[in-house]
């Protein structure tokens, strides 16, 4: 038998780390911001029908980067754990918070003891009764969880998106206007990866990006408890050419 | 050892069936999973509550199902508010006669089960799948209604792909019958159905469907003492929903409190056996 090469535990989870984070650093990003009419999930992604937002029950929706896979089977997960307990106790007792230590949990158990961590950054949004009661949750690859305030970035190119969210987040924004802040944000990454020659980012189309909302008040603008719905290319193209209206 | 081929594994990868995850990992939680013990001889069914008539038709770019609100207990009333009909999904609507409890129960399960496919899937189920999905549910309660607690649901919905109002029925082994024009289940059915052949005709429009069921129903809890017709005295009327391309809408209470009362004070000046 051969003998191993001792590796010690700081050097292991520090190259496992550095691995995930390159993975997820390949992706492109994501934004889940608050508003006054709810939560707006907006990401960069040309597929129409691999999705990076979900939702997972009545107020929460789900966010990803990074591996498809990876974070498709957790988002099942997901979508089975909140079932599950909702019809096992009530649809009152599923919560974000929940839900997102649970995915802790799992990532963190993958990141020390499986082959290799999960290259996905994820989160977990809760729509409450008013902005102050929203609930919105980063998990990265190792299991560490974050409780965010306004807005989340997560993916390839988060510093850039989030210093432009930085300055123009506005809580009390409309979803036509969040989801305007939220692509500019997004657009802000092909400056700098592009010539750098100064000129103004091309904004991102319609047909780049996925955007869902999660409705603050579903029960009475549409009837149902169930707060997630996607906007599609045709009224996200009226909702992005609005802005130039301005 | 063979290779293992890693194809193979496709088969076993999780479903995006509630119901299987369910009896996959926690079994305990389906209705159809209660055992009664092996000493019976249908006769469980006089413990339990039972809900009674439901009825259904399809009118001019829909269909539509209407329930009464009481539940008997041998000879006795046990609820006069219950709710046999209940939204499946956005484009379905179900309504149940038989044991109220495990009605109730399956409903839930069954909202359930299509909302968890929408959700893993990101698209509806098909109403074809629906209706076989409910067919399979009613299956797994076989052995309960051997032992007397029976549960016969009735199915309707809008197929968005042949943009058509559709309606099933079932029995109790889980057969799934496709039923044209209207259909109705439950003790009151026999009465309820002879109003429904009389008074119903090709391309009703929404208002004259309504009325069709309300009156369906009234003949249903006029001969049928387990049928509970419009209660006056508690302002309580039958639940009714509509399903057509715009999604599922129930009836308001207002309507239906206007409708009853039409109903009855055309009955009584009709005459005495009206």
């Amino acid at each position: 038998m051969t003998q191993q090469f001792y590796v010690s535990p700081e050097q292991l989870m520090k190259d496992r780390a550095d691995f995930a984070r390159k993975g997820i650093a390949r992706g492109r990003s994501v934004v889940v911001l608050t508003c006054r009419e709810g939560i707006a999930l907006v990401a960069e992604n040309p597929s129409p029908s691999l999705h990076k937002l979900s939702e997972i029950y009545d107020r929460i929706g789900f966010a990803a980067v990074g591996k498809y896979n990876e974070f498709e089977s957790l988002r099942q997960a997901g979508i089975r754990f909140a079932d599950v307990r909702g019809y096992s106790y009530s649809r009152d007792d599923v919560s974000a918070r929940g839900l997102a230590s649970v995915y802790a949990q799992s990532l963190g158990s993958v990141f020390t003891t499986e082959g290799k961590p999960f290259e996905v950054e994820l989160a977990v949004a809760e729509v409450g009764e008013d902005p102050y009661t929203d609930r919105l949750y980063r998990l990265n690859f190792d299991g560490s969880i974050a409780d965010e305030s306004n807005y989340t970035v997560m993916g390839g190119q988060a510093e850039i998106v989030n210093e432009a969210l930085s300055r123009t987040w506005n809580q009390d924004a409309d979803f036509g206007s969040a989801i305007r802040t939220a692509v500019q944000a997004l657009s802000a990454t092909r400056t700098a990866n592009g010539s750098g020659d100064g000129q103004a980012p091309e904004p991102l189309g319609a047909g780049l990006l996925e955007v869902a909302v999660l409705d603050r008040d579903p029960l009475s603008t549409r009837g149902t408890v169930r707060a997630f719905r996607r906007i599609n290319t045709v009224e996200l193209d009226r909702l992005l050419s609005s802005a130039e209206g301005d | 050892m063979a290779p293992r081929d890693p194809a193979a594994s496709i088969h076993q990868a999780p479903s995006s069936s509630f119901t299987d995850h369910l009896a996959l990992h926690r079994p305990e939680l389906l209705p159809s999973s209660r055992s009664l013990g092996p000493a019976s001889n249908g006769s469980a069914g006089e413990l339990a509550p039972q809900g009674t008539t439901i009825v259904s038709l399809t009118y001019a770019g829909g269909v539509l199902m209407a329930g009464d609100r009481r539940a008997t207990m041998g000879n006795m009333i046990a609820s006069r508010h219950i709710k046999k009909v209940f939204p499946a999904d956005n484009y379905s609507v179900l309504g149940i006669a038989g044991t109220a409890g495990l009605a109730l129960d399956m409903i839930r399960l069954f909202q359930v089960e299509l909302e968890h496919y929408e959700k893993i899937e990101g698209t509806p189920m098909s109403l074809d799948g629906k209706s076989n999905r409910l067919a399979a549910m009613v299956r797994s309660n076989l052995p309960l209604a051997l032992q007397g607690l029976a549960v016969v649901p009735l199915f309707a919905g809008f197929d968005t792909q042949r943009r058509t109002g559709r309606l099933f029925s079932y029995d109790v082994t889980g057969g799934r019958y496709e039923e044209y024009e209207h259909h109705s289940v439950g003790s009151g059915s026999v009465f309820a159905r002879g109003a429904l052949k009389k008074l119903w005709r090709p391309n009703l429009d929404e208002e004259d469907a309504v009325r069709v069921a309300v009156e369906s129903l009234y003949d249903a809890a006029d001969d049928d003492s387990a049928t509970g017709g419009p209660d006056m005295v508690r302002r309580l009327w039958p639940v009714v929903y509509v399903v057509n391309s715009a999604g599922n809408r129930e009836i308001p209470e207002r309507e239906l409190q206007e409708l009853s009362r039409e109903l009855i004070s055309r009955r009584t000046a009709a005459g005495l056996e009206a």
